[in-house]
């Protein structure tokens, strides 16, 4: 009896102290780098783009919408894809076909990011002889695509099946009662899995640098080589220079930023289903 | 008042003397390889109801869900036999499911408007992609002729443009039942409509399917006998077997099911020994 109160007492005492060191590796994480960070952080960081070596001052205006880009045609590329999939393994997906779908979409959420860059660099570089934009939006599309599908299955599966088979009943086409009732019924789960894919490519770094491999420059057109935040950060972070090493913290901290903003708006996508 | 008098005939086959506007011939339904119900003939007369009565798992909801080719819906779900409306067999080749959908309305076990729909947009939606009401207009006039049907007009006329999902079950129940009248079927199918409400709701929801049952010919799956002898004109009594298939027992008028059934089975049912 007493031994077991003991047992119990040590295992809650236990595991709330290893979720204490969790939460505080990242907390000392975020604080280290708005503490390297911040002070780097101001009007010209955020509108400039990068001066010459030995020049002080720049920014990463041109990371910021590079990455806004490659990560919008991705999502332009994965959304219809990853939602279509997951509307079928939701409504059709039963037999080994369904289930092919849905163990291929798991063992490519594991795939090394940096290996599905050079699937994307083979395809989409080699052959054209020169690195762009748009190939890191494949890589990206293919890393957010399991997500995608999985949460849309989820999200889409999540509609009672009275609800379909009521729009059925009143002689719509399969099409309208999938696209127009059931679809939206599940946005608030669809929306939560989108942001979580685009969540999870924004830091990605590893697949951009054979494909969109950087610029110094501003550039808008996907078919040329891009800036991008992440890989803006990872070319400061390995320079020799000090002033390009905060500035390397000071982009870490935006890529931050930006995933913890688009993690709190899933949270709350999701939030606004749940009180429905 | 058509009389649906069983016709001897081998095994299990019930025809009434008269033909009628649903004509159900030696239906069977699969799951896959698993037979649901087998050998169900029967005739639903016009402006009438027939209630389909039986203990869980005998096969009245799968069978009602052939009535409109719901049923294939499910994947793996597939029919044998013929279902005659107006003497046309709707599992046709040729026969689109969709146009079958529009004159064979359905109100289902759970209330389930549009979660993301008005009340004016639900219950117009069967109309606007059968594109029959186009304008604004056209849609609030047909919204109210059949929210009055439903008798649900006066308690949300002010508000047709809030969610369907915050109304009360049995008004989201009364909204499913305004939407399968809205593209003026020929024939209702509902599965136990009431099973999901309150005593007040359901006797609201039990009155309009006797107010509508002057206009339509409407089946109604019940698990309640009491409702049954109620609302029905007809009654027809299921069991599954000890295959769990499911088979139509007895047809006939419900006075004559509830007071002097034919078959041993059906008075065991009804005097409550078993179900």
């Amino acid at each position: 009896m007493r031994l077991r109160h003991l047992a119990s007492g040590a295992g809650v005492v236990g595991s709330g102290l290893c979720a204490g060191i969790a939460a505080g590796i990242l907390m000392l994480i975020l604080a280290y780098v708005v503490r390297e960070g911040a002070p780097a952080v101001n009007w010209s960081f955020l509108t400039g783009v990068p001066h010459p070596v030995g020049v002080p001052g720049g920014g990463v205006a041109n990371g910021i919408v590079g990455s806004a880009i490659i990560v919008g045609l991705a999502t332009v590329i994965a959304l219809p894809i990853g939602t279509l999939t997951g509307i079928y393994l939701a409504l059709y997906g039963r037999g080994p076909f369904a289930d092919a779908i849905r163990f291929l979409a798991d063992v490519l959420s594991g795939i090394p990011s940096i290996a599905i860059g050079l699937f994307a660099y083979t395809i989409f570089v080699a052959p054209f002889r020169h690195f762009s934009g748009a190939s890191a939006s494949v890589a990206f599309a293919i890393l957010m695509l399991p997500l995608i599908i999985r949460t849309g299955e989820e999200a889409i599966g999540g509609v009672p099946k009275r609800v379909r088979e009521g729009a059925l009943a009143l002689g719509i086409s399969s099409y309208a009662a999938t696209m127009h009732v059931v679809v939206p019924a599940a946005r608030a789960g669809l929306m939560t899995g989108l942001l979580l894919a685009v969540a999870r490519v924004t830091g990605e770094t590893a697949p951009l640098l054979f494909t969109a491999f950087g610029s110094q420059f501003w550039e808008l057109n996907p078919t040329n080589p891009m800036a991008s935040l992440a890989l803006q950060v990872f070319t400061y972070a390995i320079s020799p220079y000090e002033d390009w090493h905060q500035q390397a913290w000071a982009g870490a901290l935006l890529l931050i930023l930006a995933v913890f903003i688009l993690n709190v708006l899933a949270r709350f996508a999701l939030r606004s289903r749940t009180s429905r | 008042m058509i009389s649906p008098i069983p016709v001897p005939t081998t095994g299990q086959i019930h025809v009434p003397a008269r033909a009628a506007r649903l004509v159900v011939e030696d239906l069977t339904a699969l799951y896959g390889n698993r037979v649901a119900l087998a050998g169900v003939s029967i005739a639903f007369p016009e402006q009438s109801v027939t209630a389909l009565i039986g203990p869980s798992g005998c096969g009245k909801s799968t069978f009602l869900r052939c009535l409109n080719r719901i049923h294939e819906a499910a994947g793996t779900a597939t029919v044998r036999g013929r279902v005659l409306l107006d003497g046309q067999d709707i599992y046709a080749p040729e026969v689109n499911p969709i146009v079958i959908r529009r004159r064979v309305g359905m109100v289902f076990q759970r209330a389930n408007p549009f979660p993301t729909m008005s009340i004016l947009d639900d219950v117009t939606t069967g109309l606007r992609y059968a594109g029959r009401a186009r304008t604004r207009m056209e849609r609030v006039e047909q919204a109210e002729r059949v929210l009055r049907m439903a008798a649900l007009w006066d308690e949300v006329k002010d508000k047709l443009n809030q969610p369907g999902i915050a109304l009360s079950g049995g008004q989201q129940q009364r909204l499913c039942i305004a939407r399968a009248l809205a593209v003026n079927p020929d024939i209702l199918l509902m599965d136990e409509p009431t099973s999901a409400l309150d005593p007040i709701a359901t006797a609201q929801i039990e009155e309009l399917i006797t107010s509508l049952a002057d206009a339509y010919t409407m089946v109604c799956v019940s698990h309640n006998m009491q409702q049954a002898a109620r609302i029905s004109d007809f009654t027809a009594f299921m069991l599954a077997g000890s295959d769990y298939v499911g088979h139509l027992v007895e047809v006939g008028e419900t006075d004559k099911i509830f007071t002097r059934p034919q078959d041993q089975r059906t008075e065991d049912y009804i005097t409550g020994r078993f179900g």
